[in-house]
């Protein structure tokens, strides 16, 4: 367990460090985890693994981690009240049509792929 | 007594004890409704802790010395989103061009009619700066919003709720559209529902948690990059 929270701590350590000095537009957690990849890829650690241990715990109960942003929702909601509809038609109208967007493309770019290679 | 009360404001402990218990009756409420979608754990435990709140005359800022402590671990979680991607990587090269094409797409599409739809509807240009990056994770969101000069904490509500939206909703709507591949059905969802909706796909398909979290990593990756430039136009 203490491994594997060193390795994932770790990741982020590097990812927040080199993000804010090299100034990039990503998280560094979102780095953390692209290093992370990376390692995973070149060592190829066993399946019993203490980093695959941890990060499966952490995943497991990743809405519990969510809990303390959702709860501003209730301490905020006043604020929006007066633009309550373009706010909800806004997240909603964006929301399918982003969700639907990716889902298609990927769809449909994954069989002309599909075809294409059969065509060969 | 108000002694005992005043000095567990102050504490971590009742902010992570009620962060806790809400979450557990959330499980519980999920086990007992065979996994209802509005059912999510994330969601019951808002309203626990927020009703709780209210009951203790609590204000968010003093809930946060515990809860704070909780989101602290959504660092580590979202590098430990690695694993599952590890575990998925065989299917990552033919999935690159589709991958590559759909997540700028879904991030613009996502800021466009986001921002169109609240200009439409009269919201102002305060408004359309909080709900334009509402597509990323949330400090990512929160960090484009600081740069953007939007309110914070309207940005981390509007993004919160953005997952949500997806937890409860994602998979059911893309059922309806028939998108049945695992990897396909994880994209969309990381694409606009970032760490909330992954946490349930996650509960439902493997598959589909590591897909969702790869998306969510990249979107928030285009998104950062792809907001100012799309405000500007619009």
């Amino acid at each position: 367990m203490i491994n594997g929270l060193l390795w994932l701590l770790g990741c982020q350590l590097v990812g927040e460090v080199a993000a804010r000095s090299l100034d990039l537009p990503v998280p560094g957690p979102v780095l953390g985890m692209v290093l992370l990849f990376g390692l995973l890829q070149w060592r190829r650690p066993h399946r019993d693994a203490r980093v695959l241990g941890a990060s499966d715990a952490l995943l497991r109960h990743l809405q519990l981690l969510f809990v303390p942003a959702g709860v501003g929702i209730v301490a905020y909601a006043g604020a929006l009240r007066d633009d309550a509809l373009p706010v909800a038609a806004g997240l909603l109208v964006s929301w399918l049509a982003g969700l639907l967007a990716v889902a298609g493309i990927v769809v449909g770019l994954q069989r002309l792929t599909r075809r294409r290679r059969e065509a060969r | 007594m108000t002694e005992a009360w005043e000095w567990l404001r102050s504490t971590p402990l009742l902010g992570v004890f009620l962060t806790l218990l809400g979450y557990r009756i959330g499980c519980e409420v999920r086990d007992r409704t065979g996994a209802h979608p509005l059912a999510q754990p994330v969601l019951v435990a808002i309203v626990v802790v927020g009703t709780a709140l209210w009951a203790l005359d609590l204000s968010y800022e003093e809930y946060l010395v515990g809860g704070s402590l909780i989101a602290f671990l959504l660092g580590p979680a979202t590098v430990a989103l690695a694993v599952p991607l590890h575990r998925e990587a065989h299917h990552l090269r033919e999935l690159a061009v589709p991958m590559l094409v759909a997540i700028p797409v879904g991030a613009v599409v996502s800021i466009v009619t986001a921002v169109l739809t609240v200009r439409a509807l009269g919201g102002g240009e305060a408004l359309e700066l909080v709900i334009a990056p509402k597509a990323a994770t949330t400090p990512v969101a929160i960090a484009i919003a600081d740069q953007l000069g939007a309110n914070v904490s309207l940005v981390a509500v509007l993004t919160v709720t953005a997952g949500v939206l997806g937890a409860v909703a994602g998979p059911a709507v893309l059922s309806f559209a028939r998108v049945r591949d695992h990897r396909a059905r994880g994209l969309a969802i990381g694409s606009v529902s970032h760490g909330v909706g992954t946490a349930r796909v996650q509960h439902d398909h493997t598959t589909e948690g590591a897909f969702s979290g790869l998306a969510m990593g990249l979107t928030a990756l285009a998104t950062s990059l792809l907001v100012p430039a799309v405000l500007a136009i619009l």
